[in-house]
């Protein structure tokens, strides 16, 4: 599904790297998950993959389905079926989240040359969906994510990817913020979601999430590099020991 | 005082120019207002009101050439609704293409028409007149002199349909000066309607008088012609309890002046003027604003948005006057412009002057790019850049925009806008 290749990024304006050579594959069906101290790269991972612009690729590769990420614009990496789930969502003044989900479902069925989503089916989908995420009405017609708690935007981003449906669907700290109820919705949104033909790659600092995410793979990311791949266990060890010993292991 | 020379020569190479139109009740008004004129002389670049817009296409003796855009098979704003249709063409009145002047509850004359005494005297000129204090406006004065028609629209009680003026461009050197007087009794509510760029170069003036509790929704659209040039003045005084709304969406137009002068003279008076303004390359837009508080518990809101591309200029003067016993005043001020590209600029100038002290007045303008945090979010939702950053734009005005009531108009001008970010995109 997803395939990374010795990625190394440098930050466009600076000299300076962040990622150093990451490697990592996501099979159609499982979870991983990624966890790693502050400022070890994550989020970067996750824009670079998504095509944030102020990033620099230097070396290495990352293919989705076999096509070049790299590649493709933001919104064509989209279409493909990239989904990430911001670990900060970004709030739109003046724009509707119901305006926007509904452009954003129809420009990825047109961008697959697939038939846009009636209006009536449209309402009937979200409807049933946000009430799952106990997500009210209003808060779909309120501009996107302004002034939504941080526990809401973060539901927020589980119903714009049920919505759209994606293949690979990147979760950054989306556990973040969420109260232990709210956590369950998300885990839940999560699960419902899960299927053979789905990967997730699930960024968490927290076992709790992956209690109810139960992982395949847990990958350990310090420095700009996956130090430590290994099962659930993995997640256990640092929730109990922190980064420490693995960093000098990995020295 | 003498006049500059240039001003002096410029002043009356135009005057002699043109006509004084005469017969009937507005002789006097005119008289008086070519006076006036020949005392201010026309702006020339060197008047401070005028530092950031250049005057002298507006003033020169002819109108500079302005073609007449095609708009293929677009049907014109507006056209869908119900309501009572007047067409200047030219700004000369078309008999043909308008409906009958007559309304329930309103009485309209043109003022080309009209020889008889007429309501319209105590006011034609006369709310002109009072808004060249503190600052000249001697465009409108120009315009009251020499104005060739307009129409005087006296609501009595509410109508059941809004009176649309539609103003069609044909002759590539036309230059039109209309001059409108609208009276709204107390207790009715009407809208005006108006839309289309209506010469080469237009001058257009529109007193408003406005009754204790009566409301004026006011909703103009100015055409998309990209050579026309024009200068309007609108000059409201507010009675107790009215309320008064404008908003004037600007999309082309290699030259726009609005000037609003509003007086709020009644206690608790309501005055919302907004715009939006879309222009790209050789476009250059002022909105200029004067609010005058000159009664207790009143609210003004003034709401700008100018969204600028490929050098295109955009200018917002904005003043609120709070006069010592205009306590518990309201004032809102906001102007701001997003920047599609680093050539184009936005130039603006808020003031505000308080006398009384239970005020509170905010005013803010701002300049910015297109937010790339929220374009990425957009795109890494499935959009395309160009839908995903004319969502942005249509948000950017949205708050202007939402300063018309009728939430049907709302729609039918974001559409337009929508259309024209489309078109811009090819
Ligand atoms: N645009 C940027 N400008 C400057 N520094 C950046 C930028 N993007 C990332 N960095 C730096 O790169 C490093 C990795 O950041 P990143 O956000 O990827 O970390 P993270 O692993 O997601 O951390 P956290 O767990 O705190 O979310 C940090 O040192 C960060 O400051
Ligand atoms: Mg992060």
């Amino acid at each position: 599904m997803l395939e990374i290749k010795n990625l190394h990024v440098k930050l466009e304006e600076e000299d300076k790297q962040i990622l150093k050579g990451v490697d990592l594959t996501v099979e159609a069906g499982k979870v991983h998950a990624i966890m790693g101290p502050n400022g070890s790269g994550k989020s970067t991972l996750s824009y670079v993959l998504s095509g944030k612009d102020g990033y620099e690729v230097t070396d290495g590769s990352a293919e989705l389905l076999g096509e070049d990420l790299l590649e493709m614009e933001t919104e064509e990496r989209a279409a493909a079926g990239l989904f990430l789930a911001f670990q900060y969502p970004v709030e739109i003044p003046g724009v509707g989240n119901m305006t926007f989900l509904r452009t954003a479902v129809n420009a990825q069925r047109k961008a697959r040359g697939q038939e846009e989503m009636s209006s009536a089916e449209f309402l009937k989908v979200i409807r049933e969906k946000a009430k799952s995420l106990k997500i009210d009405a209003e808060m779909l017609k309120r501009p996107v994510n302004v002034g939504f708690s941080g526990g809401e935007k973060k539901r927020n981003e589980i119903l714009q990817m049920a919505m759209l449906e994606p293949k690979m669907c990147i979760l950054d700290e989306t556990d973040s913020g969420l109260d232990v109820d709210a956590m369950k919705l998300v885990a839940d949104g999560v699960n419902a979601l899960r299927d053979e033909g789905r990967g997730f790659l699930v960024i968490t600092h927290y076992q709790r999430l992956l209690d109810h995410i139960k992982p395949d793979v847990v990958h350990i990311m310090a420095n700009g590099r996956i130090i430590k791949t290994g099962g659930p266990e993995l997640a256990l060890e640092v929730e109990q020991n922190g980064y420490a010993d693995l960093l000098e292991e990995a020295q | 005082m003498a006049l500059p020379q240039a001003k002096q020569t410029a002043t009356e190479a135009r005057l002699s120019a043109l006509t004084l139109p005469t017969g009937g009740w507005p002789d006097a008004a005119r008289r008086d207002a070519l006076s006036r004129v020949q005392a201010m002389g026309l702006p020339g670049a060197r008047d401070e009101y005028w530092k950031y817009t250049p005057p002298s296409t507006l003033v020169q003796v002819d109108a500079p050439q302005a073609q007449a855009l095609d708009h293929g098979d677009e049907a014109p704003l507006f056209e869908g609704r119900d309501r009572l249709k007047i067409v200047f063409v030219d700004g000369v009145f078309d008999a043909e293409a308008s409906d009958d002047l007559a309304l329930e509850g309103v009485q309209i004359d043109r003022l080309a028409e009209v020889k008889d005494i007429h309501w319209a005297k105590d006011l034609y000129g006369v709310l002109e007149a009072r808004g060249q204090k503190p600052v000249d406006r001697p465009l409108a004065a120009l315009n009251t002199a020499f104005a060739t028609d307009g129409l005087l629209i006296h609501v009595t009680q509410t109508p059941s349909k809004p009176i649309h003026i539609s103003y069609v461009h044909s002759d590539s050197a036309s230059d039109a000066i209309l001059h409108h007087v609208v009276k709204v009794d107390a207790g009715a509510e009407a809208t005006i309607l108006e839309n289309g760029p209506a010469a080469a170069r237009f001058n257009k003036v529109m007193e408003v008088d406005l009754a204790d509790t009566a409301k004026l929704h006011h909703i103009r659209a100015q055409g998309r012609d990209h050579e026309r040039r024009a200068a309007t003045h609108i000059f409201a005084r507010l009675g107790t309890e009215s309320v008064f709304k404008t908003f004037t969406l600007t999309v082309n137009g290699v030259l726009t002046r609005n000037e609003c002068v509003v007086e709020l003279t009644g206690d608790d008076a309501v005055a919302h003027i907004a715009g939006a303004c879309m222009g790209d390359g050789d476009f250059h837009h002022d909105d200029t604003v004067f609010v005058t508080h000159d009664a207790v518990g009143c609210e003004s809101r003034q709401v700008f948005k100018k969204v600028l591309r490929n050098g295109a200029t955009g200018v917002f003067q904005g003043k609120i006057l709070v006069k010592p016993d205009a306590q518990k005043t309201d004032g809102y001020q906001i102007s701001q412009s997003l920047l599609l590209d680093e050539d184009s600029q936005f130039l603006a100038k808020p003031e505000l002057e308080i006398y009384a002290d239970d005020v509170a007045c905010s005013h803010g303008s701002t300049s910015g790019a297109i937010d790339e945090d929220g374009l990425f979010y957009l795109r890494a939702r499935g959009l395309p850049r160009g839908t995903a950053e004319d969502l942005l734009t249509i948000a950017f005005i949205a708050e202007a925009v939402q300063e018309v009531e009728d939430t049907s108009l709302q729609e039918e001008l974001v559409e337009r806008v929508a259309g024209w970010l489309e078109r811009r995109r090819g």
